[in-house]
């Protein structure tokens, strides 16, 4: 191919765009539908890891001191707790806070009028690192001098690791069969769009174009449809998104759920739009043509 | 030059196509195609142009040997022989000039080139006057001297020419016939598939006669209306 003709060759690519026009935009919306689902399904992934794993992070250990031990001796525990490996932070509650707080949440029960400060105990509330290692470090806290007990909830936090891994693992397979399904989808559109022009093809064999002559113009074509598409569906995505931030945002029901702002996910998503668009408009016309071309 | 030796064509079903067909057409010469539907005038122009390969003997055209032809160098084979259809394969969204500066920028002609070559051969074919016009603004015969200006554009040393009346009237057909008298006149190897025989006779020129994958006949129009 003489280099005189690239310019030629990438004019076509883009003529061809105008010149087929209903089947460049069915070739457009196809692939902004296909990575909008893949896109939206992807951000609500993320959004779900995150949340699952801030929950997670609540996840606390109450660790309970021997009621014999004097206000200096339970406080000067904290120090050895916060030296244990997994120890976030080790929160000092005594036992006249640890009563206002009873009080609070039993406000106005007459039940529980009569309970003295001194019939609870000191605690520390132990927040972790990694809560996946509750268990041990419960171990760890029980082993200590002076701990009466302790309160871990790591059924929960266990329950908390396993919903992630689930979330991961279902989150892959359904991205990558969305991503399969639009690849086909797209594919077979692009073979639509070839097949439209199949008579213009078999006269650039007949009269002796090579194939690479006539494939590149295509390429060209699905590249540009790919990028379009992407380029679309990226801005729907990021204004979709913003939209429902601020929806959630607004509406008090659903203030437990916490969205990342985009400009978190911006990077990965432009760099997978991006991969996408470009993959599925050149593969997408480099294997559609090779059938006609076999003339 | 087109030569074929002793060539056999069975498709894949297993019926035989062409059961040894021997000839020779030589540069600049003028020759009729002549044969009943089936057989075998359709796989000799697909022999000629690439488009398949001889079971067994020996295709030559214009320098390539057709039964070890690479894949890569189809093109090149097809830039020597301009092919003309019946229904013309005309691109209707491109106009009378552009279908014609397709076919020579699709090869990757320049430019300039484009812009002389163009104008020159429309003007050959009469077509001077209707460069932008569109093939469905055209009657038959204007569309078919449009598809002969395509497939002369490239200046290819042989024009196959396969049922090129088969959708016009007698006069058109005439006029068609003429035409591509003209341009052999000019030196193009013309080689014309036709069931039309008045205009056989009335051309007067070399014909080969198949029938049932072999040639019956080959000579000038009278001695093959004989064998028929």
């Amino acid at each position: 191919m003489k280099l005189n003709n690239l310019g030629y060759l990438f004019k076509e690519g883009f003529r061809g765009i105008f010149l087929h026009g209903f089947m460049s935009f069915a070739a457009v919306c196809v692939t902004v539908a296909c990575l909008v689902i893949v896109g939206s399904f992807s951000a609500l992934a993320y959004n779900l890891d995150v949340m699952v794993q801030e929950l997670n992070q609540t996840s606390e250990i109450l660790v309970y001191i021997d009621s014999d031990l004097s206000d200096a001796e339970a406080r000067s525990i904290g120090t050895k707790i916060n030296m244990l490996d997994n120890v976030l932070q080790a929160r000092f509650v005594s036992r006249e806070e640890a009563l206002e707080d009873f009080i609070a949440d039993h406000d106005g029960d007459s039940a529980f009028s009569g309970v003295q400060a001194s019939d609870l105990r000191h605690r520390y509330v132990v927040t972790l690192e990694d809560n996946t290692k509750m268990k041990q470090t419960d171990e760890q806290l029980k082993q200590l001098p002076g701990v009466a007990k302790t309160n871990a909830a790591y059924e929960l936090a266990e329950g908390f690791s396993t919903i992630q891994d689930v979330l991961h693992i279902v989150s892959i397979a359904v991205i990558a069969v969305l991503l399969v399904v639009s690849l086909l989808i797209i594919s077979n559109t692009v073979k639509l769009a070839m097949y439209d022009r199949k008579d213009e093809i078999a006269i650039m064999k007949m009269v002796g174009a090579t194939n690479g002559f006539i494939r590149l113009p295509f390429v060209v074509e699905g590249f540009t449809l790919g990028m379009m598409g992407a380029i679309l569906a990226f801005g729907l995505e990021w204004m979709g998104y913003d939209a429902l931030i601020q929806k959630v945002a607004s509406v008090d029901a659903l203030q437990l759920f916490h969205f990342v702002p985009f400009q978190e996910l911006l990077l990965p998503m432009v760099a997978v739009f991006g991969a996408a668009g470009m993959f599925v408009g050149i593969v997408g016309s480099w294997t559609s043509i090779r059938k006609f071309l076999d003339v | 030059m087109i030569q074929f030796t002793d060539v056999i064509k069975s498709y894949a079903q297993g019926n035989k196509a062409l059961n040894g067909v021997s000839m020779q057409i030589e540069d600049g010469e003028f020759c009729f195609l002549i044969g009943p539907s089936g057989s075998g005038k359709s796989t000799i122009i697909k022999l000629i142009t690439g488009e398949l390969k001889p079971t067994s003997g020996a295709v030559h055209v214009n320098g390539y040997s057709l039964e070890r032809i690479r894949k890569r160098e189809i093109p090149y084979l097809r830039r020597t022989v301009g092919v003309v259809f019946q229904d013309y394969r005309l691109i209707d969204k491109m106009t009378v000039y552009e279908n014609v500066a397709f076919a020579m920028r699709v090869v990757g002609a320049k430019e300039k080139e484009i812009k002389e070559r163009v104008p020159y051969v429309l003007e050959l074919v009469g077509l001077e006057g209707k460069m932008n016009r569109h093939p469905t603004e055209m009657s038959g015969g204007e569309q078919q001297r449009l598809a002969i200006a395509r497939a002369l554009v490239n200046n290819p040393s042989t024009i196959i020419a396969d049922e090129p009346t088969g959708n016009l009237d007698p006069e058109r057909s005439f006029e068609i016939m003429a035409l591509l008298q003209e341009i052999n006149n000019l030196g193009t190897t013309m080689l014309v598939v036709t069931h039309d025989q008045n205009l056989v006779k009335l051309f007067h020129k070399r014909t080969i006669a198949i029938d049932d994958g072999l040639v019956v006949n080959d000579g000038l129009e009278d001695e093959s209306n004989e064998a028929e």
